[in-house]
């Protein structure tokens, strides 16, 4: 049974149907990628599976539960996490701090308990540094553990995002656009990590830009194009396909055949 | 920089047992217990503003439910005024929840809003029930009798010395619990929502249960700050629910820097002694006041302290 299904997602804004019709589904450990120009709506489709849009038709269902227009925190306790293409960074707070929060699920307990610094308290806050620091190592990041987050670089900011969302312990995981402003050695490392994070069992919604990439880690893609699906399949069938090629007609046609060689 | 709870809390000890060898005249420790009263309601502030990012302009309407309860439910259920104190404060939280519950939900600046009238409520009624209330004249409040059993131990303190000790620890207490709040789980969640909502929600934050329990917690704190003022001055009038006592003590917040305990106590100290410098001016002393506000404002937007020690430490590289 697949994990993540969606069925029929659309949604406007005004005379604008920025999402129509979209449907696909996912199983655990698979890589899934949303591909299509500037606008075609994969933000959009990505913030109505996260609950912060809500949809005008359509459904979604996480584990064979409808969750469709489901709040984000009540999605997060689900299994479902996400980045954001336009950062969402806790800027004012420590590194370490934001990833934290990540684990608000794992470490919350009674208010007064936080209060009145009891030790209960203190052993949550303890046992989600451990393993925000753990998730730092591996986003690389484990030496600005202190720093004000807002310090760093655009690049590493992405990574923090990463690590922030994995804290959740998800089960279904949407990254936007995670190698944007990325140089090629963090792409790379972003990139193993995507397939180990699948290997671990975590189904992976991606959309990104790199067309190298996705065609290199992707075991399905969805291609969207003026909010509507135009393709779905591995990533040679796509990259063949005319309907595609056209969507992308201009510098990123080249890439996509280049990329599949 | 920020300093670590322990430190904070050290600095100000040492500034509350201090500060007396200094003092001219008995008059002064009137002044510093006001001082910690107003900066008791600061820091629920700082809970509320500095950590979660929501602004409030009716904390004044819970002063006035701590201060009311401490003059009227030891006349109508007999209790001792510091049961009346505890009263206030789970009334304040209750009422807290019942205002706070439909507008939290929403975003943006229907809570400032909001309290507002909630705040104006309050003091209209205060004024209007005088058969309960004693109406604009005010009411008496009974002695809270601890400096009785204090110098029955053999410890003999003025009124006024009583209430400077007294009022400072509890200013030490709310800042401890503030502190601790603040790199607790429940803080956390609240300085990433006033970050990104959008973000602590994807992480599990029920936001708008988050920011109900910040606006509950600071609701306690304006209403033991206003138990406190009831019981030193023994009278009370619906001023205390006023506007201008909310305003005043968001303004005290932000001015000293509303991010920190130690920031917002001492915007409470400029605001609660200036006017007391400021009487020179005269009719003028409500402009100058507007003046320096401003001035500080303009040039110190992240609030007086935080700006001070970044001049300083700039200065020192
Ligand atoms: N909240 C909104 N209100 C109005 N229009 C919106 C909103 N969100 C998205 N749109 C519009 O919907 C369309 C799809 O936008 P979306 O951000 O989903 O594209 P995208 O595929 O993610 O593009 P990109 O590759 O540039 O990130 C665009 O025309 C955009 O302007
Ligand atoms: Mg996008």
């Amino acid at each position: 049974m697949s994990l993540l299904a969606v069925e029929g997602l659309g949604i406007s804004f005004g005379e604008l149907h920025a999402v129509r019709n979209v449907g696909f589904s996912m199983k655990p450990g698979e890589i899934v990628s949303v591909i299509g120009p500037n606008g075609a709506g994969k933000t959009t489709l990505f913030n109505m599976i996260s609950g912060i849009y809500l949809p005008k038709s359509g459904t979604v269902h996480l584990g064979g539960e409808d969750v469709t227009g489901m709040s984000p925190h009540l999605l997060a306790r689900r299994g479902l996490s996400r980045t954001f293409q336009n950062l969402q960074i806790f800027q004012a707070m420590t590194v370490l701090e934001n990833v934290m929060v990540g684990y608000h699920l794992h470490e919350r307990g009674p208010v007064i308990a936080d209060l009145l610094g009891l030790s209960s308290s203190r052993r949550r806050s303890h046992e989600a540094e451990e393993k925000a620091r753990m998730l730092l190592e591996r986003v690389g990041l484990v030496r600005a553990a202190e720093k004000e987050a807002g310090s760093l670089s655009y690049g590493a900011l992405k990574r923090l995002e990463i690590a922030r969302a994995l804290a959740l312990k998800p089960k279904v995981l949407l990254l936007d656009e995670p190698a944007a402003g990325c140089n090629a050695v963090e792409t790379e490392e972003i990139d193993h990590l995507i397939a180990e994070l699948a290997a671990d069992g975590i189904a992976i919604l991606l959309v990104e830009h790199d067309m190298k990439m996705v065609m290199r880690i992707s075991n399905h893609i969805v291609v969207l194009d003026f909010g509507e699906k135009i393709a779905e399949g591995d990533p040679a069938t796509v990259s063949r396909n005319p309907r595609v090629i056209q969507a992308y007609l201009g510098t990123q046609a080249a890439e996509v055949t280049y990329a599949v060689g | 920089m920020r300093l670590s709870k322990q430190a904070t809390l050290l600095v100000l000890a040492a500034l509350i047992v201090v500060a007396p060898i200094f003092f001219p005249s008995g008059y002064y420790f009137r002044v510093g217990s006001l001082l910690f009263v107003n900066s008791l309601a600061v820091v629920g502030v700082v809970i509320l503003t500095g950590y979660a990012g929501q602004i409030s302009l009716g904390h004044a309407g819970f002063a006035a439910i701590g201060a009311y309860a401490c003059a009227l439910a030891p006349v109508h259920l007999h209790v001792h005024p510091s049961i009346a104190a505890i009263i206030g404060a789970v009334l304040s939280a209750v009422v807290a929840y019942l205002v706070g519950r439909p507008i939290l939900r929403l975003k943006g600046y229907y809570l400032a809003v909001a309290s507002l009238g909630f705040g104006i409520l309050v003091s209209m009624v205060l004024a209007n029930e005088i058969a309960i209330t004693g109406g604009p004249d005010g009411i008496k409040v009974p002695e809270l009798g601890l400096r009785a059993v204090l110098a029955d131990w053999g410890l003999e303190l003025t009124n006024a010395q009583f209430w400077y000790a007294f009022s400072g620890l509890v200013l030490l207490v709310g800042s401890w619990l503030a502190l601790n709040l603040y790199n607790s789980p429940t803080g956390r969640a609240l300085r990433g929502l006033h970050e990104s909502e959008i973000a602590a929600r994807t992480v599990g934050v029920d936001v708008a249960q988050a920011k109900l329990v910040a606006f509950m917690i600071s609701a306690v704190y304006a209403s033991v700050s206003g138990s406190l003022l009831a019981l030193q001055n023994r009278l009370i009038t619906p001023d205390i629910a006023g506007y201008m006592h909310s305003i005043e003590i968001v303004t005290m917040a932000v001015l000293g820097g509303v991010g920190s305990v130690l920031g917002a106590i001492f915007g409470a100290s400029i605001l609660t002694l200036l006017p007391q410098l400021l009487t020179v001016f005269q009719e003028y002393e409500q402009v100058m006041l507007g003046l320096v506000m401003m001035l500080a404002m303009i040039f110190m937007p992240r609030g007086l302290l935080p700006s001070i020690v970044g001049l300083v430490r700039g200065r020192g590289e």
